[in-house]
């Protein structure tokens, strides 16, 4: 045993354990992808916030010298519009930055909406008496039968034509999605220990249900807020191609790309931008969440 | 001849925190129609060293040997091609989780002709004759309803049995058996090492199992090769062994069976196996070894002679004392 | 396998009731009075009002409105289209195979290329061909597919003059085939060129409506792939000799399948929200595309049937999907 004592010991400090966050960040920090995703994310949210100050013009202002203008690098193009103009002859780069503003404001409300009622929903299914929970979980089963962009037209139908009704329509349609993963949650957090110890410290009902059991489900809801944002700005822009969102002239990317339909084999630009910036939003929100649940959820990651 | 000789087979792995070395330098050789142990700790590199001679390692794996030859071909020059013609043919193995070594999606009966048609040319019929047959030589009652049946409807025990039959199907030269025991019951693991030996027996294969119970090996084997931390510490026929322990650690495990212990409590060998960290530098066991001095420490030590049982210790044990400690210092 | 059965009828009577419900509901919903917002701009004479309320029934009280709603179902009595007078479940019944048949083509492109890429990805997992792979994936799963739609318009119909704009057939051609699968029909109609043109029109919207299931199932394929290849059975199969298309193509992609005929199946709801923007962008006569029209027609009474037999449609699916998960999982069959 003195052998072994007098054993070279690697020398070994103790540094206090890495705090969630820090712990959270180098586990994302990893994720090449995730990083890109969150630089790019950033970048269109620095867009969305300095619009005005960015956008070379207002996003109505229109030229009437200047309809259809393709972008400075082609032929008959001019730095005066750097991505050309509309049929119009509204400047599409100013267009497109403004737009920026509204797929922020809309994912930024749908998943709000969508969350808060989802999770509370989740909630009190996972600790409501078998009769509520069954009721709960059978009605999501029901908003889940209908494909989502069906559903959430028809309700947009029903609410009329609107950017606001376009929202509220595809929380309606995203939100069963929470229900289903925060109950599942709730469920297996619900039976461990920690749980039964506030129970018989004498918690409050409500209590117990948001402040202990809640905190410790956050992990899967947050990835899949996350990953609803670009759901959210996808299908909003869906909704407004279809002429069931946002409604001219509002410079809504979805919108933009309804209005600029016959022009297709005309002008591309007019088409291939708008796009082009729903993509690389969705893209780089997706990389984020992937980002996310790989950090946020260790038993996910295994790839 | 030797069926397989393996020289200096060393396998490290590529991990996120550096190489680690999990088989180190060990030899191994099987005669035709021999029962050889290899006994040791979980980590002391036996499963590792017969997956390596399969070719079963994930690609992290680095494979050197000075040599490693089975039935006159040289496994570290063979094609992957030419390797897969004598795997599941001639060496054939079976592991430790009987019930998760076999497909869930498959019925046994499939499993065991799959192996049949990749490795002979039986036709359908005779296929099915021969899976019948196999069933019946693991003694796995109303084999053609069994044959028919998912893994997940047989116990642990038919699993292990169904594993061997389908590792007998093609007459193998030899089986390995990778602690094939000991997810099992007692009760059943008492029959399967029986059936194992018996088939080792009368099929005239060679056979390597791999344990970590000295128990098992005092009943079934015919010569036991010791492992400890990637080294073979210690090789002896099974009498002698437990007769005679010429490295401390095989003293040390003989003395913590249950059926050998003399005092009242039961001796335990202090310590854990080296892990990827805390690899002593001189001999490996010198951390837990309670003969152990300061050369130990300090040096490798080299195998003993073949009278010594090859023990791969500085001061090998003779009749449980160490020997040749006055000359050293 | 039978109680599994019985189990999933089960939970399939509620949710049929709720959908039907929804539907009911819809109609209801409208701001304002149903039957003046069918008629439009156009109006109506008081009594041609009457007449409308009664034959619709909304001059019944509404639990019996909804019983008769739902005896009209059981009856294949969906309402009648406002516009074109003809029953809703004709109407479906003769887009339905449009929508089937582009569907179809877009699952089964989805599938034979999304399973061989996630096996590949998973076995060359971290190396060069996973990564590109999978980064592609990821833009396909972000995709807008009716930007995307649009793009392959530009570029294959506009640029290469390869395939035509919308439709579903040449105007040279006059398909009305036993099928209603124009792929089938017109090889059956003999018309020379009819085939040829029916492929070429199927290209584009097949491409564009298979590109988010085909990601999904690439994603999933190599997720499930990875879980299964470091299971004990994977490592028996390679020890017996098996060559790696084998172990992998066979043993551990089988059980991999399990969960990606889920996926498959879940895409189904996918691909029929995806058809409403498809059909919209190439015009092609399916019942997304007679949707969306109904919708800005106010044909409410094919928005409410048409709502109610997609979802049939979905749950059916569902439903199906599920018995074949029992079918490739030996534990739920047996068990």
């Amino acid at each position: 045993m003195t052998d072994s004592a007098s054993q070279p010991v690697p020398q070994q400090t103790f540094k206090a354990p890495p705090s969630r966050l820090r712990e959270f960040w180098s586990s994302f920090r990893e994720n090449r992808g995730a990083v890109i995703g969150l630089f790019v994310f950033l970048g269109f949210l620095v867009v969305a916030l300095l619009a005005p100050v960015l956008a070379p013009y207002a996003p109505d202002a229109q030229y009437r010298d200047a309809l259809l203008v393709p972008p400075f690098w082609q032929e008959g193009g001019s730095t005066r519009f750097l991505l050309g103009t509309d049929a119009l002859g509204r400047d599409l780069l100013s267009r497109l930055i403004f737009g920026a503003r509204y797929s922020f404001f809309i994912g930024l409300i749908v998943v709000t909406l969508a969350t808060t009622c989802g999770v509370l929903l989740g909630v009190i299914a996972g600790f409501a008496p078998t009769w509520l929970d069954t009721l709960i979980m059978r009605l999501m089963d029901i908003v889940l039968s209908f494909p989502s962009l069906l559903l959430a037209l028809v309700l947009v139908a029903i609410l009329g034509p609107s950017l606001l009704n376009a929202m509220i329509a595809i929380a309606i349609v995203l939100q069963p999605h929470f229900v289903r993963l925060t109950r599942a949650a709730v469920l297996t957090e619900r039976s461990k220990d920690y749980v039964t110890a506030a129970r018989v410290a004498g918690g409050r009902k409500l209590r117990i249900m948001f402040r202990t059991v809640l905190p410790n489900c956050l992990a899967p809801i947050i990835v899949q807020a996350a990953l609803s944002f670009s759901t959210a700005v996808l299908d909003t822009a869906a909704l407004g191609f279809l002429g069931m969102g946002a409604q001219p002239p509002t410079p809504e990317w979805g919108t933009m790309l309804a209005e600029s339909r016959e022009f297709i084999l005309r002008a591309w630009w007019v088409v291939t931008f708008p796009g082009l910036c729903i993509l690389v939003t969705v893209l780089a929100i997706n990389l984020m969440g992937d980002g996310l649940r790989d950090a946020l959820d260790p038993k996910l990651k295994r790839s | 001849m030797a069926l397989l000789e393996i020289r200096n087979l060393s396998v490290e792995f590529a991990t996120h925190s550096g190489k680690f070395r999990a088989v180190d330098g060990v030899d191994v050789t099987v005669d035709e129609g021999e029962l050889l142990a290899i006994v040791g700790e979980s980590g002391s590199g036996k499963s590792v060293s017969m997956l390596a001679l399969m070719g079963l390692l994930p690609w992290t794996a680095t494979v050197t040997a000075d040599k490693m030859e089975f039935d006159g071909h040289d496994l570290r020059k063979i094609s992957a091609r030419a390797r897969r013609r004598i795997i599941g043919k001639d060496i054939t193995m079976i592991f430790q989780e009987p019930m998760s070594s076999l497909n869930p999606a498959f019925t046994i009966g499939w499993q065991i002709k799959e192996t049949l048609r990749k490795h002979t040319d039986l036709n359908r019929s005779q296929r099915q004759d021969r899976a019948v047959e196999l069933m019946r030589q693991v003694g796995i009652p109303a084999p053609e309803k069994r044959l028919q049946a998912y893994p997940h409807q047989l116990s642990g025990g038919m699993s292990q049995r169904a594993m061997i039959a389908m590792a007998l199907a093609n007459k193998p030269k030899l089986l390995i058996a990778d602690e094939p025991t000991t997810a099992l019951d007692v009760t059943i693991q008492a029959q399967i090492l029986e059936l194992l030996t018996d088939l080792q027996r009368d099929a005239g294969m060679a056979l390597v199992l791999i344990t970590h119970d000295m128990g098992v090996v005092a009943e079934t084997v015919q010569r036991v090769q010791v492992q400890y931390a990637g080294q073979r510490v210690e090789l002896q026929e099974v009498d002698g062994l437990f007769e005679n322990p010429h490295h401390p650690y095989t003293a040390a495990l003989l003395a913590a069976l249950p059926e050998r212990a003399t005092e009242k409590r039961l001796p335990t060998i202090p310590g854990v196996v080296p892990g990827q960290f805390d690899r002593p530098h001189g001999c490996l066991f010198s951390p837990r070894c309670r003969f152990a001095d300061a050369r130990c420490i300090a040096e490798r030590p080299r195998p003993a002679s073949a009278d010594l049982g090859y023990a791969l210790c500085h001061y090998p044990l003779i009749d449980g004392l160490p020997t040749g400690k006055e000359t050293a210092a | 396998m039978l109680s599994f059965l019985t189990r999933r009828l089960l939970t399939f009577v509620p949710t049929f009731i709720g959908v039907t419900l929804i539907a009911f509901a819809f109609i209801r919903l409208l701001p304002g009075d149903p039957i003046l917002l069918m008629a439009g701009e156009r109006g109506v004479s008081a009594e041609r009002y009457e007449q409308l309320r009664a034959q619709f029934g909304f001059d019944k009280p509404m639990w019996q409105q909804y019983l008769d709603y739902v005896w009209g179902i059981f009856h294949g009595d969906l309402g009648t289209s406002f516009v074109t007078k003809k029953p809703v479940l004709t109407e479906f019944m003769s887009l339905f195979p449009a929508t089937v048949e582009l569907g179809l083509c877009a699952i089964i492109l989805a599938t034979i290329i999304g399973i061989p890429a996630g096996v590949i990805a998973a076995v060359n997992r971290g190396k060069f061909f996973d990564q590109a792979l999978m980064s592609t994936a990821l833009v396909g799963y972000s995709m807008p597919i009716f930007w995307w739609a649009l793009l392959l318009i530009i570029v294959f119909s506009g640029w290469l003059g390869w395939t035509p704009v919308s439709g579903r057939m040449g105007l040279m051609y006059f398909i009305n085939g036993p099928t209603g699968f124009m792929l089938i029909d017109s090889l059956l109609s003999g018309q020379s060129g009819a085939f040829r043109s029916a492929v070429t029109h199927l290209i584009l919207p097949t491409i564009a409506l298979a590109t988010i299931p085909l990601a999904v199932i690439a994603r999933q394929t190599r997720s499930a792939m990875l879980e299964v290849l470091g299971d004990d059975y994977v490592r028996t199969a390679r020890a017996k000799g098996l060559s790696p298309a084998r172990v992998n193509g066979v043993h551990a992609l089988r059980n991999a399948l399990i969960p990606v005929v889920t996926v498959i199946g879940l895409s189904v709801g996918t691909l029929l929200a995806g058809a409403i923007l498809t059909e919209t962008i190439f015009s092609w006569p399916g019942i997304g595309k007679w949707m969306v029209d109904s919708i800005f027609r106010r044909d409410y009474q094919v928005v409410q049937g048409g709502l109610l037999l997609i979802a049939l449609v979905v749950m059916v699916v569902n439903l199906i999907v599920d018995l074949l998960y029992g079918l490739i999982n030996p534990k739920i069959r047996k068990g």
